[in-house]
């Protein structure tokens, strides 16, 4: 047994680890300790990949490539390799993940069970709609190979499935052309959310890449800068990534009801002069808060909660103004804002978060009182119709989350009777 | 790059031939107990590299003869690199508790890794050139309770890589001694069990390929190490015991 926590440093409880690394012997190391639940990069926010007491299978050691088909893009891995190790292989051979969400520190089995996107949604839709075929395996031995023309449902219910069908052990994924790792850039800095929801519907599709920071300190009458980007061929240029780091816990949050505005304001100000266009490496793009490695540090030792919620389109920008609003009232907010549109594509997964509409994302440092305001925004979302990503959350009340996944029933029965994840005890019962 | 791998399948060896196929094609040979497993490794090199060719050798590891023939037929092109990486790590009171194992540790981390370097040192010498590369480990610096089985056999490692060193001197082989601290790869689950900070695996093979192109005699991995293992060997036996380490 030793202490895991997940990304946001909520909890650090004994786990029983099997080290997953020889895929030829996971049938016979499922059967032996359930229920468990697959571990990957431990980039999931809240229990999703957690179970106190219980057994986790990391999947770190499963990271093998299996198979690369330079002509049609098709790569079959171990479910353990991580986005990052596609990239760095395959990019300078002209190849990439059509899906990238804004860490590449995460596996590839745990983009599929958390069905990822990025910042490129309009466009490529999610992680599911590009993943080929996958073999789970059952905690009773049994293995399933499936894909969207092969057992779909099986693919419906493990594409978003939070690692509850079985064991992702290999995948084949479909990467797409890319011209190289840079970008054509620009930041816009706006304010007032008509500004953003106007921003957003210009960008597409003539800009793949759009996402938001906004500094929620001012209520709705937020200011943010719009951030978009599209592939530049033919440059001819070096990029070295910094390696910064985050060495320890600090006693208390660096981020609290002192430091938030002066933060956000900060930001802003040192963002004055990024305005304009710019080419720009996709890394530090697409992924910010990989240059400073173990940031979730920040936030102290009672880590943080994030809440990422998704709101159709129509009730979309009142149902945005009233949460900014709630979080201005309460003096609570967040220095990591996001604010972005999806398209129009369904994802492929029952228990999927996508939806077309707008999603707001916000850290909150971990302290008291916090979830009068979460219950605040839980309320908005519901009447919009909306609902929240467990890949982030680890508070959201069941009823919320039976009520805004309408699929919930269907899913039950692909679940593996051997697999238990403190998510899957908190809003499935078992 | 020519490069022999003995187990291939060690879970640092595995990084560093990541790192070497990545920077250039490699002709790879793949030593392993394991040769599914060896396979499944080589499988994934050659999707980094396909320019790269790899070839997996299953042998007995104990089996003298086979090493030497092994090496023999390794050495008829020539070789730029050895890296012999093999070994196990049980956890030491089940060690004192079962001879069989005790004897099996000694082999496989010890007697192994000798046969394998002496037969390859004689065709390195012979062609003068290439560079033998062993692991040892931090645990050989200095006999503790908590896995001296296994730090015997490293420290034996070490001595078995300085004579050959000596012996090679003059010649334009290198001989490279890689220690590092306790890492993260599947032997070490048992320290991960006990909240041990691991290393990265690629860490270690990053700061190990580095130091073999180098032909550096000996180094730890990570350099930190070189300290604390500095303190841990000239601590006097008064405090030394009383430490629980």
């Amino acid at each position: 047994m030793r202490p895991v926590s997940s990304w946001g440093r909520l909890s650090a409880l004994p786990h029983d680890v099997v080290e997953l690394s020889d895929r030829s012997r996971i049938a016979a190391e499922l059967a032996k300790r359930r229920p468990g639940i697959a571990y990957g990069m431990g980039r999931s926010y809240g229990d999703a990949c957690l179970n106190p007491e219980g057994t986790l299978w990391r999947t770190a050691g499963l990271d093998r490539f299996i198979a690369f088909d330079e002509a049609s893009g098709r790569l079959r891995c171990e479910a353990g390799a991580t986005l990052r190790e596609i990239q760095d292989v395959f990019l300078p051979r002209g190849w990439g993940l059509p899906v990238l969400p804004g860490t590449r520190f995460v596996t590839v089995g745990g983009a599929i069970a958390n069905d990822v996107h990025g910042k490129n949604h309009h466009e490529t839709g999610t992680f599911g709609d590009h993943v080929v075929s996958f073999t789970l395996q059952r905690t009773d031995g049994e293995q399933i190979a499936s894909g969207p023309g092969e057992r779909p449902d099986w693919f419906a219910a493990t594409v978003g499935g939070l690692g509850l069908t079985g064991v992702i052990v290999e995948a084949e994924l479909q990467l797409r052309r890319v011209p190289g790792p840079w970008l054509d850039t620009e930041t816009i800095a706006y304010s007032g959310l008509d500004a953003f929801f106007q921003l957003s519907d210009e960008s597409h599709p003539a800009w793949e890449h759009a996402v938001s920071w906004i500094d929620c300190t001012w209520g709705e009458a937020v200011r943010g800068l719009f951030l978009r980007a599209r592939p530049a061929a033919d440059q001819q240029r070096t990029w070295r990534g910094r390696e910064l780091a985050m060495p320890l816990v600090p006693p208390l949050s660096l981020v609290n009801r002192l430091t938030l505005k002066p933060l956000n304001r900060l930001y802003w100000m040192l963002n004055q002069r990024q305005l304009g266009r710019r080419v720009e490496h996709y890394v530090p793009f697409l992924f910010p808060l990989d240059a400073i490695a173990d940031w979730n540090r920040m936030y102290g030792p009672k880590g943080f909660y994030q809440y990422q919620c998704v709101v159709p389109r129509e009730s979309g920008p009142a149902a945005v103004r009233e949460m900014l609003t709630a979080i201005a009232r309460s003096g609570e907010g967040s220095v990591l804002a996001v604010l972005k549109t999806f398209g129009e594509r369904s994802p492929q997964g029952l228990l999927s978060f996508p939806m077309p509409g707008v999603t707001l994302a916000l850290d909150f440092h971990n302290h008291p009182g916090l979830e009068a305001l979460f219950e605040r925004l839980d309320a908005i979302v519901a009447q919009a119709g909306g609902r929240l990503y467990p890949a982030k959350d680890a508070r959201m009340p069941r009823a919320l989350f039976e009520a805004t996944y309408p699929r919930l029933g269907e899913f039950i029965k692909y679940r593996d009777p051997g697999i238990s994840s403190a998510m899957s005890r908190r809003l499935m019962g078992s | 790059m020519r490069i022999v791998v003995i187990g291939a399948t060690s879970g640092i060896a595995e990084q560093c031939c990541r790192l070497w196929v990545q920077r250039e094609a490699c002709d790879l040979l793949l030593v392993a107990r394991d040769g599914a497993k060896a396979g499944r490794i080589a499988e994934d090199l050659r999707v980094r590299s396909p320019a790269s060719t790899v070839e997996v050798v299953t042998l007995d590891f104990l089996d003298a003869a086979a090493i030497g023939r092994l090496a023999a037929e390794a050495a008829l092109k020539p070789i730029d690199i050895v890296l012999i990486a093999h070994g196990m790590l049980p956890e030491q009171t089940r060690v004192q508790a079962d001879l069989g194992l005790c004897r099996d540790t000694i082999e496989i981390n010890a007697v192994s890794p000798a046969l394998f370097a002496e037969a390859f040192a004689h065709h390195l010498a012979q062609a003068g050139r290439g560079t033998l590369a062993l692991i040892g480990s931090v645990a050989g610096d200095r006999g503790r309770k908590a896995n001296y089985s296994y730090g015997a056999c490293k420290g034996f490692v070490e001595r078995y890589a300085e004579g050959l060193e000596h012996r090679l001197a003059s010649s334009g082989v290198r001989v490279v001694l890689i220690k590092p601290g306790p890492t993260d790869t599947p032997m070490a689950a048992s320290y991960k069990a006990r909240g041990v900070k691991l290393a990265s695996v690629e860490e270690v093979a990053r700061i190990s390929v580095r130091g073999i192109d180098a032909g550096r005699p000996m180094f730890y991995a990570p350099p930190r190490w070189a300290l604390i293992m500095l303190i841990v060997r000239n601590l006097p036996r008064f405090v030394f015991n009383r430490l629980n380490i």
